[in-house]
């Protein structure tokens, strides 16, 4: 990642001969194509890119990618790139996980994850469901959800994954959705950012979830219910008719409508993607009565876990020499003599 | 088979060898600072040049409330004129700072063997806690002891009393008083000590002061006072040693600088991912401060997380060396299976605590061997290396190194809490001398094409680093086509792989030394298999049993996983096998298993070392051909509050273990 020069590639060199194994219609695909596009746009060489997934549908991905790939175990992958990323910080990490593999086995790991704020991309393909094992309900799916393990419907509360990053920390909020053609952007300005990059990615499993993304996902009202920020732009959707302003009274967003693109007369509010408060209230909208938020949610770099170790490494070891030998024989000695001697 | 013998030397063969080792115990409230008295008596005992173990024993609490059985600490030292390989057995001297450490300690001591007391701290609240109705050093009860009583507090008061200091802290130096006492009793120098605690206390000169002031009177205690005969100066003779530098290392040090060192002798840097664990922790503690040395520490999330970033690390291009004690381990399974899998190098060093589950965390057993042996999902072989010693474990660590670099593979070095805390005189070895074995990262394409799981003659991977031009590939914990690495699930491709990963490392066999008699003949009667902290107390129990004229050797296994080659032919050569343990028959199990003998278990896990008489006593069973069996417990060392701890009842509970006679 430090390499400043850019390189030249194409897609398909961030392409593996391996065949890509997951269900026809997966939106994993949209994903590893949308991956394979803004490799080149980023200048980078595959030989110092890393992908490390966990397990799961999604952890396949780096089987696919023509790059280092470390396919670990389930929930793991976030442990695994931290040792990688110190063992070299040099080299460009990305995580590739899921709801099961990042918020129920590896809910730990992501956490101290984003609160070191390790230097790396998370993409968190989120389906609400357990694909590879063949379709029980995750920690993000809805109340309700009808699935092998719960077939009277689940009962437990989901898990907001952007809202749970936030909490543990992330410096880099990022959503969104495997066909939509805003994903490179995203993913562009994630790898930009220096730091711990969440972004969560609406999956859509075709198998065992179909179309439980949909009611916003359908390019048919999709100016309706999607919400794509932008730094600096207002918060509006609906083709600039509706907007979200602060409502002092419930301490959150209320939805308002624009007349004749008069957005501050109605108070709509500019998207700061520095105020973590704001990001709070954007990734935690309910759908429904609101849009989803989309897009660069919250950016706020902060110094970066890697740089502080090889840092204080530094720090630590000036002035001072690695000498085995002087090591082991260091502290409270004594010289055995040829005769034995008698203090 | 190459087999080294050990000569007797005259005295060894003497029917009765002199007493050459006294065995002191320091033993307190965990307030009352034994530990550190203990250390520096360690210190001075070394620099008067002899030979010595030492046995830290402390309470699993944090903070024991006061005067409390199971507040007691406890620091044991074994010194001597001879090699010294155990904390020794009953202790000839017991210092007892109140009457909860005389009530769970004296019963250990050596008929005749000598009490001194702290009068002061017997007051009746003192003694309630401890569970006496009456003070034991005036009812009569301790009559098989000498028994010396002052008032060790009141003395430090008077001492320290020029410097001003408040009541609370001025009894603190009663354990510099006592330090004085016991150094006047075994002739040993105070300079050194003196040194330590001005440093120690450079930035309150009022402290140091007061502390030497009271290590000096308990000094001058014991020149000066009316003592009568009972205590007289000891002075031993120091131990014959090989010419040269010396200090004195605990387990936890030298496994931090061996791991050092076999970063060195490799040629690449160290990343050690670890988290807090009795008694694990002190690994990492001294592998933070050796920074200069190329080393990068990580103190992880979770156990899985510390394993996890050293594989990860080791991808990348450094050595992951992880550390933890068995229920970590056991949270470090799969990953393990996971570094199997993508044939990565890895070290994974297991202190050895009391189990199962949080068991006892600041005693020691010898119990994990099955599970660093057999403990993965899968068919999940990884070499084992166990440290016998403070002093062994530094070769150990370089070993697991060698073994992990050379053949890519995780390693396990086994030791345990008793090696992790102890300290042993150590010869410092001279580095340059090391064999180096420089890992060779492949870094361009081979004329032939790359293949990342390609195999070496030793049945090896090559070892690429991310960041390489050309060489990019993907591993992961799926099976993997031989030589591709691609995924394979293909029936024949997983017996193939199954089978190489395998005959990998028992091929380590052929690249480790054959296994040498440790002491004693070749071929016999009986032969005493041993392997980790239980090395001296065997040692020392077949010496004794040598110089009464018993046909019987001394094997010690360092290589757990693969056997020694040679171990077959040699155990077989002898008619009878005895194993003694602190668990309940491990690694009998694997020998019988491995090499078809008939060994026999002799086990304690009671969480204190093996005795050397339970082993002499074992030795002499085993030649009138009853064999093993199990040592009773002996409760004297394991306070238990709730059970009201009885000193009679020290007679042992034979009926914990079952006695396992083959
Ligand atoms: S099960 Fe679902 S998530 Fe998994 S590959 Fe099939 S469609 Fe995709």
């Amino acid at each position: 990642m430090n390499d400043m020069t850019p390189i030249k590639t194409a897609p398909k060199d961030w392409e593996t001969d391996q065949e890509v194994r997951w269900c026809p219609g997966c939106g994993d695909y949209a994903i590893l194509k949308a991956v394979q596009r803004t490799m080149p746009e980023l200048g980078v060489k595959p030989e110092n890119t890393v992908f490390v997934s966990g397990i799961g549908c999604s952890s396949r991905f780096p089987y696919y990618m023509e790059t280092y790939g470390f396919h670990t175990i389930h929930g793991r992958a976030p442990a695994v790139a931290t040792g990688v990323k110190l063992a070299n910080p040099d080299l460009d990490v990305w995580i590739i996980t899921g709801d099961g593999d990042a918020l129920s086995i590896g809910g730990n790991h992501t956490m101290h994850l984003l609160r070191r704020n390790l230097d790396c991309q998370v993409l968190l393909f989120n389906n609400e469901i357990y694909g590879l094992t063949k379709g029980q309900y995750s920690p993000t799916s809805r109340v309700g959800t009808r699935s092998p393990s719960t077939p009277f419907g689940s009962v437990d509360r989901p898990a907001n994954p952007c809202a749970f990053a936030l909490g543990a920390g992330a410096r880099f909020i990022g959503r969104g959705i495997d066909v939509h053609k805003n994903l490179p952007t995203v993913l562009k300005a994630a790898h930009a950012h220096k730091g711990a990059s969440f972004v969560e990615i609406f999956q859509n499993c075709i198998v065992y979830n179909d179309d439980v993304f949909a009611p916003f996902t359908e390019k048919k009202g999709a100016a309706e219910n999607q919400l794509w920020v932008e730094h600096g732009k207002p918060l509006l959707y609906a083709g600039g008719a509706k907007g979200l302003a602060f409502d002092q009274e419930t301490f959150g967003l209320k939805v308002v409508e624009v007349v004749g693109g008069e957005w501050q007369a109605a108070g709509v509010i500019v998207h700061d993607e520095t105020k973590r408060a704001l990001a709070h209230l954007l990734v935690e909208m309910p759908f429904g009565a609101y849009p989803v938020a989309l897009g660069v949610i919250f950016n706020a770099p902060a110094p970066t876990f890697e740089s502080a170790v090889v840092e204080q490494n530094l720090t630590a070891s000036k002035g001072k020499k690695a000498d085995l030998q002087a090591l082991i024989s260091e502290g409270q000695t004594w010289q055995v003599e040829k005769e034995p001697h008698i203090i | 088979m190459a087999t080294a013998v050990h000569e007797l030397t005259p005295q060894e063969a003497s029917a009765e060898p002199v007493p050459e080792a006294i065995v002191v115990r320091f033993a307190g409230d965990s307030g009352d600072g034994m530990q550190l008295t203990g250390g520096q008596f360690t210190l001075a005992t070394a620099l008067a040049g002899n030979d010595l173990a030492t046995f830290p024993d402390f309470p699993a609490e944090i903070r024991a409330p006061q005067g409390t059985l199971f507040g007691v600490s406890a620091f044991q030292i074994n010194f001597g004129s001879t090699a010294v390989e155990t904390a020794g057995d009953a202790p000839d001297v017991l210092i007892a700072m109140n009457p909860a450490a005389l009530k769970t300690n004296a019963p250990a001591l050596k008929p005749g063997g000598l009490i001194i007391a702290d009068e002061g701290e017997f007051g009746p609240r003192n003694l309630a806690k401890a569970g006496y109705e009456v003070s034991p050093l005036t009812d009569g009860s301790l009559a098989k002891w000498q028994t010396l009583a002052f008032n060790i507090s009141q003395l430090t008061l008077d001492a320290v009393k020029p410097f001003g200091l408040g009541n609370k802290e001025a009894l603190r130096c009663k354990n510099m008083w006592t330090l004085g006492l016991a150094l006047w009793m075994f002739d040993r120098p105070r300079d050194a000590i003196v040194d330590w605690l001005k440093a120690k206390f450079a930035k309150a000169p009022e402290l140091a002061e007061a502390n030497i002031a009271a290590l000096n009177a308990g000094h001058a205690y014991g020149e000066t006072a009316e003592l009568g005969t009972s205590i007289r100066q000891h002075s031993l003779s120091p131990a014959p040693a090989e010419p040269g530098l010396y200090r004195t290392v605990t387990g936890a040090e030298s496994i931090s600088m061996g791991l050092v060192a076999g970063a060195q002798l490799a040629g690449v840097d160290m990343f050690f991912g670890g988290y807090p664990i009795t008694p694990a922790s002190a690994i990492l503690h001294h592998l933070s401060r050796l920074k200069q040395f190329g080393v990068t520490t990580f103190q992880a999330e979770d156990e899985i997380a510390a394993v996890a970033s050293a594989i990860g690390a080791s991808y990348a291009g450094k050595l992951g060396v992880t550390s933890s004690s068995g229920p970590g381990i056991a949270l470090k399974g799969e990953a393990i299976g996971l570094a199997i899998m993508t044939e990565l190098p890895l070290v994974i060093v297991n202190s050895q605590r009391g189990g199962p589950s949080t068991g006892l965390p600041t005693k020691t057993e010898q119990s994990d061997l099955y599970q660093a042996v057999y403990g993965r999902n899968g068919d999940a072989p990884l070499p084992v290396v166990s440290a016998r010693s403070p002093a062994d474990a530094f070769e150990c660590a370089i070993e697991a190194i060698r073994l992990a670099t050379q053949f890519m593979t995780p390693v396990m070095l086994l030791t345990d809490g008793y090696i992790a805390n102890a300290a042993e005189p150590w010869k410092v070895p001279d580095v340059s001398t090391f064999e180096p074995f420089p890992v060779q990262f492949l870094e361009e394409k081979p004329e032939s094409g790359f293949l990342p799981y390609a195999r070496d003659a030793k049945g090896a991977r090559p070892w690429v680093k991310p960041g390489t031009p050309g060489l990019l590939h993907r591993i992961g914990g799926i099976e993997k086509q031989q030589g591709t690495g691609n995924i394979d699930y293909a029936p024949a491709n997983h017996q193939a792989m199954t089978d190489a990963r395998k005959a990998k490392v028992d091929g380590i066999a052929n690249h480790i030394p054959d296994q040498e008699v440790t002491l004693g003949e070749t071929s016999g009667k009986l032969v005493v298999v041993g392997w980790g902290s239980t090395f001296g107390p065997i040692h020392q129990a077949v010496r004794r049993a040598r110089a009464k004229g018993r046909d019987v050797s001394h094997v010690h296994i360092r290589h757990i996983w693969p056997l020694p080659k040679n171990l077959a032919v040699l155990l077989k050569g002898f008619e009878h096998i005895l194993v003694p343990e602190m668990n309940t028959g491990q690694l009998k199990t694997v020998l019988r298993d491995e090499l078809l003998v008939d060994a026999k278990p002799l086990n304690k896990v009671s969480g204190q070392p093996f005795r050397i008489a339970e082993i002499e006593a074992a030795i002499d069973a085993a030649l009138a051909g009853r064999g093993g069996g199990a040592v009773p417990a002996d409760d004297t060392q394991l306070p238990e509050p709730q059970s009201g701890l009885d000193p009679g009842r020290n007679a042992g509970h034979a009926g914990h273990v079952s006695p396992q006679s083959a």
